[in-house]
């Protein structure tokens, strides 16, 4: 049960930003931009990217919707979601870009705490082919994460158990994105 | 030196907000909304569950600008000197700092969120309650915490550069209570290199 009464049928974030709509605009406003808006990073790169912080985390709700988001933008086949769920358990063994592994590296530090993210791990993302910008928005998505996880799991917000429920939520985002979230159920 | 390459000259959240101005608006309206917003709590308290929360990660800009922005709030420039005391305990042990018992409550939701969201026991929020917090205080209280949890992170985890002494901060702070983190100065202008923050 939440810690304080949320509208009902609303999982996740959506509970309390129904419950104070003010806080709609700049919330969906930042996932928008960070997680579809023009980048050189993949759509499906940065749902990895907060589904591994939702991860490690420990936030269910947040790590199942947007690992099924990245999944549906993979493919949305049952290959795909077990390559999420191996990213979420072992990035480094993961068949993805050395790139990208160096991403979700300097994600897991943020995660962490900004401070632990050295000289190092940002050489090693651009010895790899990664961008300042790129580097900013992987540290932005990151921390938005260990924010929006916290709001989630801070107010015990509701977390649907079903399967289908994520997967069929997660395609409804990947075509309508996360400005909707205010009038969508 | 930054990890990336960032607009010279501004200190703290202000060089990645000016680097990347589409997601410095977005980031900019949540703070006034959280920090400057109608609200039942003060802009004081909510400046101080700011601070506590950066404190608590560490984060040497954000603390100190919103310990001084909440300065300004509590009272006119005289008692400053004050202030910056009051804040400074609240940082080290707010249980027994001069504050009311209902901001005590809510500052243990927000240390406990800024440990992880799980950290937060209904016992927590029953506090609260009993020290006449409303749903919508509560909210906001997890919320700030879990939003400093995001700028801590974006400062520290882009090794940003900001002032180490606290007299850079008190122009910063009155500007941050007074004209809020809406109106920040156009991108890449250094003229202003103190001006408007998160």
């Amino acid at each position: 049960m939440p810690h304080i009464p949320l509208p009902e049928n609303a999982p996740g974030p959506r509970g309390p930003m129904l419950f104070r709509p003010e806080v709609i605009p700049p919330l969906s406003e930042l996932a928008e931009i960070l997680m579809r808006g023009p980048s050189t990073l993949t759509l499906a790169e940065r749902e990895l990217i907060g589904t591994f912080v939702s991860a490690r985390n420990d936030c269910r709700y947040c790590q199942t919707i947007h690992g099924a988001v990245a999944a549906h933008y993979l493919g949305a086949t049952e290959e795909q979601e077990n390559l999420v769920q191996q990213i979420k358990r072992d990035p480094s063994n993961a068949p993805i870009s050395a790139k990208l592994k160096a991403l979700l590296n300097i994600a897991g530090q943020v995660q962490q705490g900004g401070k632990l993210v050295t000289g190092e791990d940002i050489a090693q993302a651009r010895r790899h082919g990664a961008s300042d910008l790129e580097i900013h928005d992987t540290v932005l998505i990151a921390a938005n994460f260990c924010m929006m996880n916290r709001y989630v799991d801070g107010l015990a917000t509701w977390t649907p158990d079903d399967p289908d429920f994520y997967r069929e939520r997660a395609a409804a985002l990947a075509e309508h994105g996360y400005r909707g979230s205010s009038s969508r159920k | 030196m930054a990890h990336i390459t960032l607009p010279e000259g501004l200190p703290g959240i202000t060089g990645p907000l000016a680097f990347r101005p589409e997601t410095a608006k977005p980031l900019r309206a949540l703070a006034e909304l959280l920090l400057r917003g109608p609200n039942t709590l003060s802009s004081a308290d909510r400046e101080i569950i700011a601070t506590y929360t950066s404190s608590q990660n560490d984060c040497h800009f954000c603390q100190t600008s919103h310990g001084a922005a909440a300065a300004h709030h509590l009272g006119n420039p005289s008692e400053l000197d004050a202030n910056f005391v009051l804040i400074a305990q609240i940082k080290r042990d707010f249980e027994s700092a001069p504050i009311s018992s209902k901001l005590k409550a809510l500052l243990n939701i927000a240390g406990h969120v800024q440990q992880g969201g799980k950290r937060v026991t209904t016992e927590d929020i029953a506090r609260a309650r009993r020290e006449g917090a409303t749903d919508t205080e509560i909210h906001d209280t997890v919320l700030i915490a879990a939003a400093f949890c995001m700028y801590n992170r974006y400062v520290d985890g882009l090794a940003t550069w900001a002032p180490e002494e606290q007299e850079a901060y008190i122009p910063m702070g009155a500007r941050m209570a007074h004209e809020g983190y809406v109106a920040g100065p156009a991108p890449n202008s250094a003229a202003r290199p103190e001006a408007v923050t998160v």
